[in-house]
């Protein structure tokens, strides 16, 4: 409701985290519609996330972390449902109602007194070593958001890292995985 | 087998599939092969601008004045972006227009090639969809949908761009009948949805002691017959309405229950009525930040109804208790049935008090200007004109500004589709092409374009467009020689620095007429006004007439912005108070 260049009536509400699923035919030009919608209206995206889920229906599904009180968020949804190629838009809000998963690779530096201890860490949080032709020490880890930020904020405490995270995507827990 | 043609003859098979009579456009490069098509065919007409911005302006004009699609044909680069302003107008007002631009061959896209830009791109955000045709199979496909779209839900403007190899390669045609659109890309009737909030809208209005109705252009977008039921539903409930900008003509302004506009300059009563009512029934309006003023201050005791069709415009700025998505006429036939089933009526005893206090608003007559025999007042030219076309068969357009709000105001509308204003984008220079769009779709009708002498200048090119089809537009010009809003605002906000607001050098406007073979016609006083009207109404030719009205009036009433609709300002010597006004000066 502080959509307006008027006063807003109501500043009170909260403003939190929600994911939204976004089901859309895959079209030349589909995503620069849906993140124009936001960059265009003021909306923030926290992370992003899109792949082709149907081949052979052309369709991809795009994930988008955003923040916003329920009004705000509702208004991007019924906004979303505006642009033609889009097909349904979910907001995964309801506790328990979804599963969220999220991949980051992370380049290690390693040396013989930081060894052991990461390692440790990396065992601990179920890092999978990957190997690579440069036979730099690279772990992929896969799993909620803040169980990465955890494990990113202890390796970061041993050593210096980088990182790459692809954002969560999320599914609903409902049994009818039918669209439309 | 089936026939195979070009790119270029599927765009034109598909246009008159469609129905398409005149298209407005300007050629160039990259859509050659498509205009050499268009002059080896008698089906279609084509107008010629004189520049891209008028081309859409005047689709815009034949799509308001028709409830038909406007067609736009232009060029790749600088075609397609001086298209830009017109697609946003479009996009704001709810048109229904299709635009084919020409783009460079497919091998040069991306190449940064002589009159290339990146059309889809740039015009994503102010077009309702738009498409890049890389296919010629794929072109009438396209084109079909493309007018589907344009037309479904909320109308609004579709863009195809097609590359020129495309206009030239073979390919199949396939007929409009043949075309199925997946259901998710049209708007979806929430029928079943609804029905359950019928009852709560019929149940609170027959309950309502100081009830409104808010109506906007959803109405006229919805089709001449939502504006019959509309009035019918206003009558059945004898409730008193007031209209929008856009939605100025849905009820006769004769009409007992009308009040006329409301909003920034709409009238005292209207205003003060959306403050004090206790159901507002919002019928295809947007609670625009142009009608609402401050929002905390909004209509604050009021139970509010709300019909869009657009569901994204629930709650976008004010929340509403009952909201109804779906078509105007689908729901008002809806609402009246059920009226009629239960035998629903308003409390007259109620509804008399509220007529009552109405009037009592009314006796303010916010519209009262002081007239003298000097100078001629704008509020009076725009009387006159009304006074001598209201018998005849007339369209109105307007540019932006003081002239346009005067209009509104002053030219009483008793029929939907016959007021073309630019509502929500505020473009300048819309106005006169808009009427080249409307003369052309009414050819023997009255088309008269109320402008400012700084708005006319802005699209004066088309003085060209009109002499050449012969087009007996009529452009009536407040001339004051200033940009009379900014001026406005300039001296209640601005201490009266008119900081460019000024238009030196103007054109004289009589011999600009004539140097197109056009007429042209003045008045400076009062007593030459009607003459001049009469003269220019009486040619079937295009007209200037340059109206010489009083420099420094200023539009009223007005809710100046930091303001509530209860906090009218109803002349100059009434000010806003101080905080509002400090507020205010932030606000557009």
């Amino acid at each position: 409701m502080n959509k307006s260049v008027y006063d807003s009536p109501d500043n009170t509400a909260v403003s939190r985290r929600h994911i939204l699923t976004v089901l859309v035919d895959n079209e030349p030009g589909v995503l620069a519609r849906v993140i124009g919608m936001f960059s265009g209206r003021g909306y923030n995206i926290d992370s992003l996330n899109v792949a082709e889920v149907s081949n052979d229906e052309h369709l991809s599904r795009i994930t988008i972390v955003t923040e916003g009180t329920s009004e705000v968020v509702n208004q991007i949804e019924k906004q979303l449902l505006r642009i033609v190629p889009v097909h349904s838009v979910s907001n995964l809000d309801e506790e328990g109602s979804s599963v969220e998963a999220e991949v980051a690779l992370v380049n290690i530096d390693l040396n013989n007194s930081n060894k052991k201890k990461i390692y440790e860490v990396c065992d601990f949080y179920r890092a999978r070593k990957i190997e690579n032709e440069n036979n730099s020490i690279i772990f992929e880890i896969a799993g909620a958001s803040d169980r990465i930020n955890r494990f990113i904020k202890e390796v970061n405490q041993i050593t210096k890292i980088e990182i790459v995270r692809s954002g969560p995507v999320a599914i609903s827990t409902y049994k009818s995985t039918k669209e439309d | 087998m089936k026939q195979q043609m070009t790119g270029a003859e599927i765009v034109l098979q598909s246009l008159v599939d469609q129905g398409v009579e005149v298209v407005f456009g300007y050629p160039g490069g990259a859509v050659l092969p498509i205009y050499d098509t268009l002059f080896k065919q008698n089906s279609i007409k084509h107008v010629l601008v004189r520049q891209e911005g008028g081309a859409i302006h005047a689709a815009e004009g034949y799509a308001r004045s028709t409830g038909k699609v406007g067609v736009v044909l232009v060029t790749s680069g600088p075609g397609a972006t001086n298209v830009v302003t017109g697609l946003t107008d479009a996009m704001m007002d709810s048109i229904p227009i299709v635009c084919i631009t020409g783009q460079v061959p497919q091998h040069l896209i991306g190449s940064d090639a002589f009159q290339e830009c990146d059309t889809t791109g740039i015009t994503r955000p102010c077009t309702k969809h738009n498409y890049l045709v890389k296919d010629q199979n794929k072109l009438s496909s396209v084109l079909h949908e493309a007018f589907t779209i344009a037309q479904d839900g909320r109308p609004g403007p579709v863009l195809i761009d097609i590359p020129k190899d495309v206009q030239f390669a073979k390919g199949n045609y396939i007929e409009k009948e043949k075309i199925i659109i997946q259901s998710h890309r049209l708007f979806e009737p929430q029928i079943f949805k609804n029905d359950e909030k019928i009852n709560e809208v019929v149940d609170l209005i027959s309950k309502a002691k100081k009830p409104i109705f808010y109506i906007g252009g959803g109405c006229i977008n919805s089709g001449p017959k939502a504006s019959k039921l509309v009035s019918q539903f206003v009558e059945m409930t004898g409730a008193p309405a007031t209209m929008t900008l856009m939605g100025l003509g849905v009820i006769g302004s004769s009409h007992a229950n009308s009040l006329g506009m409301l909003g920034m300059h709409g009238m005292y009563e209207a205003n003060m009525a959306m403050h004090e009512c206790d159901v507002m029934i919002n019928i295809g309006a947007r609670f625009d930040d142009r009608v609402t003023g401050r929002l905390d201050a909004f209509s604050p005791n009021s139970k509010k109804i709300h019909i869009d069709i657009d569901e994204s415009n629930i709650n976008k700025t004010i929340k509403v208790d009952v909201p109804v998505v779906g078509d105007v006429k689908n729901i008002l036939n809806k609402i009246i049935k059920t009226w009629q089933n239960r035998k629903l009526k308003t409390n007259s005893s109620d509804l008399k008090l509220w007529w009552d206090k109405i009037n009592n608003w009314k006796k303010i007559d916010c519209l009262n200007f002081s007239n003298n025999e000097k100078e001629i007042k704008p509020q009076y030219a725009i009387q006159r004109l009304y006074e001598l076309t209201k018998d005849k068969k007339t369209f109105i357009t307007t540019e932006v500004g003081q002239h346009q709000m005067w209009a509104a105001q002053f030219y009483k509308f008793e029929k939907p589709n016959r007021w073309l204003t630019s509502g929500g984008l505020g473009t300048m220079g819309y106005g006169f092409p808009a009427a080249i769009g409307a003369q052309v779709a009414n050819p023997d009708s009255l088309v008269i374009d109320i402008a400012g002498d700084a708005s006319i200048l802005m699209n004066i090119q088309e003085m060209s467009t009109a002499v050449q089809y012969r087009l007996p537009v009529k452009i009536f010009i407040l001339n004051n020689e200033y940009m009379g809003m900014v001026r406005q605002w300039q001296e209640l906000l601005h201490g009266g620095r008119y900081s460019e607001s000024y238009t030196d050098s103007l054109p004289d406007f009589v011999k600009l007429a004539e140097s197109y073979k056009a007429i042209g016609l003045r008045a400076k006083k009062p007593e030459e006004l009607d003459d001049v009207i009469n003269a220019m109404i009486n040619t079937d030719k295009t007209v200037i007439a340059d109206i010489w009205v009083s420099k420094e009036e200023n539009c009223f009433p007005m809710i100046q912005s930091g303001s509530a609709h209860n906090e009218m300002v109803l002349s100059k010597d009434q000010k806003q108070d101080e905080s509002s006004a400090e507020k205010g000066k932030i606000l557009v």
